[in-house]
């Protein structure tokens, strides 16, 4: 193989050519890279517009009533969207409820006072948590997770909470609580990665600030660094939401699959992702394939509202770097 | 004024109990990872047999049979994606690395990142009406469409990344010595950054060899051999799903076996790929 800096392996095969010829291949080879770049910004632009047109029909026939009917009747074609996204809320604020302390306790322990060593291996092992697809997260959710609810977890919660609502009613295991956790499990290594990265670039003269004065390592981390970054935190917790609201396998095989609105965290639910899973194949009516394709372009907007707005916060930070997650 | 013992001592137990709170987090987030981890390596070997690689799946009732099917789906799914995700995420993040600086940059870098965050299921109801509906079937090519939209801005950053760290210096000489701008830009700029592009193109095929959801409605599923790119296709993920959500005891056998066979894949795409990745970056960042 010829090395990369010996100039004539460098040379176009074709160096005869005038200085105009090479000017327009420059200039052709430019357009290529630029066209594969706005590829994308064309790409968003047609899914939301042929959403829209698909949704065409329901949109139409429900107008904006559907994002408030209870109703999901296949049946007499009767659309409403609320259980969906109630469901698909609900869920997500569960997952939040349980994640955020964690990753938070992560992204301090990973970036403030483990040794970098440490550090390094921690954060790829959580970090391989988040490459499990997640529909294996599903299997073990349905084999594992939900019978440790049922037969654990849930009649503690109803021994010792039940008489509140959250908390009322038989333990089924699989419901609204085993999709938040499944949920919750997914968003620690996103949340806490981001965050980490967060807390790193925070100014090393802002903790020796704080340590001049005799300050403990907690009182820097809580009076110093966390305020600093707390701004990216919130991105970084933001920009999780946006992972789980649209988040769809995982959330289907444990969350229950019933339309319905429960105070009870044990009782089943549905979300708008697990709607579209389940029913999109089995839809028969023109109709009903496009009110699950106005689901779609409803959850679809959110999620572009919600990762906008976890870029924006993210970005003042790092404006350029990749946050991976 | 001089803090009394007490207060010192309280501020230490609370530095204390704090660092041991985040320690304990550390190990609750461990938690989930080994026990899925450890299930599905003591489920799925047991179930996990010849016949898995080299069967095609059994009807309902009979026991036995494999998913070969469904592997040699899911490689055909992964490399139709590629097609589409290679070119366009590869030259995009070589646009953003060299020429993204201004302001339609900013825009590719930020519809890039949210591209990346929209719902895997909508990608698959997207693709649904745009190929299956006009095509009037589900097919290989839908799906290889739907996962390489899937990958095309996971290559795009990660290629990006890796572009920008490039010295400048590599690029003046090559420019010096007269070398026209997209030959310095192909053969000295993208290939220094080849091993860290192909990690990223390892994370992205991992990312998307595990997605279920746009699958559903685009390469649907096939319980036979597929012949044409034209045809429903079956894949792993979306045979596991199948099986792991019906009520036979012998297809929940089968569904650990996918998902042994299917984690053994993405994690080791994962662990060479941030392997060589790291080694990479800091070895071209401490130069």
């Amino acid at each position: 193989m010829r090395s990369v800096l010996s100039p004539s392996a460098l040379l176009p095969p074709r160096s005869g050519l005038t200085r105009g010829h090479q000017a327009w291949r420059d200039g052709a080879f430019r357009a290529t890279l630029t066209a594969c770049g706005v590829s994308v910004i064309l790409l968003v632009a047609a899914v939301l517009v042929q959403l829209i047109a698909a949704a065409m029909p329901a949109i139409r026939q429900f107008g904006p009533s559907f994002l408030w009917t209870v109703r999901w009747d296949p049946v007499h074609s009767v659309f409403g969207a609320l259980t969906y996204a109630y469901g698909t809320l609900a869920s997500s604020l569960v997952a939040l409820i349980l994640a955020v302390p964690v990753s938070l306790g992560v992204a301090i322990y990973l970036a403030e006072i483990a040794p970098a060593g440490v550090s390094t291996v921690l954060s790829f092992v959580v970090e391989l948590l988040a490459s499990i697809p997640s529909v294996i997260l599903g299997l073990w959710g349905i084999f594992v997770m939900a019978p440790w609810l049922r037969n654990a977890v849930e009649p503690a919660l109803s021994r010792t909470l039940g008489w509140l609502p959250l908390f009322s009613g038989p333990p089924y295991g699989i419901g609204l609580l085993a999709g938040g956790m499944i949920l919750a499990i997914m968003l620690v290594p996103i949340v806490s990665s981001v965050s980490r990265e967060v807390l790193k670039t925070v100014p090393v003269t802002q903790r020796e600030a704080a340590y001049a004065i005799g300050a403990t390592r907690w009182e820097v981390i809580h009076r110093a660094v966390l305020p600093y970054g707390r701004t990216g935190i919130i991105g970084a917790v933001i920009l999780g939401l946006g992972r789980t609201l649209g988040e769809t396998m995982a959330v289907t095989m444990v969350i229950g699959n019933r339309p319905q609105i429960s105070p009870s965290l044990f009782q089943p639910a549905y979300t708008i992702a697990a709607a579209l899973a389940n029913e999109f194949s089995e839809a028969t009516t023109d109709i009903y394939v496009s009110a699950l394709i106005e689901l779609a372009m409803v959850l679809f907007v959110i999620t572009l509202i919600v990762n906008a707005i976890a870029r924006w916060l993210v970005w003042r930070l790092a404006p350029r770097g990749v946050v991976s997650a | 004024m001089t803090p009394t013992p007490r207060a010192a001592l309280r501020r230490r137990l609370v530095d204390r109990a704090m660092t041991g709170l985040s320690f304990a987090a550390v190990l609750l987030a461990l938690v989930p990872l080994a026990s899925v981890l450890g299930y599905v390596v003591a489920q799925g070997i047991t179930a996990l047999n010849w016949a898995f690689f080299t069967q095609l799946p059994r009807p309902v009732g009979e026991t036995g049979g494999g998913m070969a099917n469904a592997i040699a789906g899911t490689l055909t799914l992964i490399g139709l994606a590629s097609c589409i995700g290679l070119p366009v995420g590869i030259l995009g993040g070589v646009y953003l690395g060299e020429l993204g600086n201004g302001r339609l940059g900013g825009w590719i870098r930020f519809t890039a990142d949210v591209l990346n965050g929209v719902p895997s299921i909508v990608v698959g109801i997207f693709v649904y009406t745009l190929l299956v509906v006009p095509m009037k079937r589900f097919s290989a090519l839908a799906g290889g469409a739907a996962l390489g939209i899937m990958m095309t801005p996971l290559v795009m950053r990660t290629t990006e990344e890796l572009v920008r760290l490039v010295p400048a210096t590599l690029r003046e000489a090559a420019l010096a010595l007269g070398v026209p701008w997209r030959v310095t830009t192909l053969r000295v700029v993208l290939r220094t950054a080849t091993v860290g592009v192909v990690t990223g193109v390892m994370l992205a095929v991992a990312r998307i060899s595990g997605e279920t959801a746009p699958l559903l409605f685009t390469a649907f599923n096939n319980q036979y051999w597929q012949s044409r790119l034209d045809q429903p296709t079956a894949s792993l993920t979306v045979q596991l799903y199948n099986y792991a959500i019906a009520p036979y005891d012998d297809w929940h056998r089968q569904a650990w076996a996918a998902a042994l066979v299917l984690m053994t894949m993405v994690l080791v795409l994962n662990i060479t790929a941030r392997l060589v990745g790291r080694r990479q970056v800091s070895a071209r960042r401490s130069s």
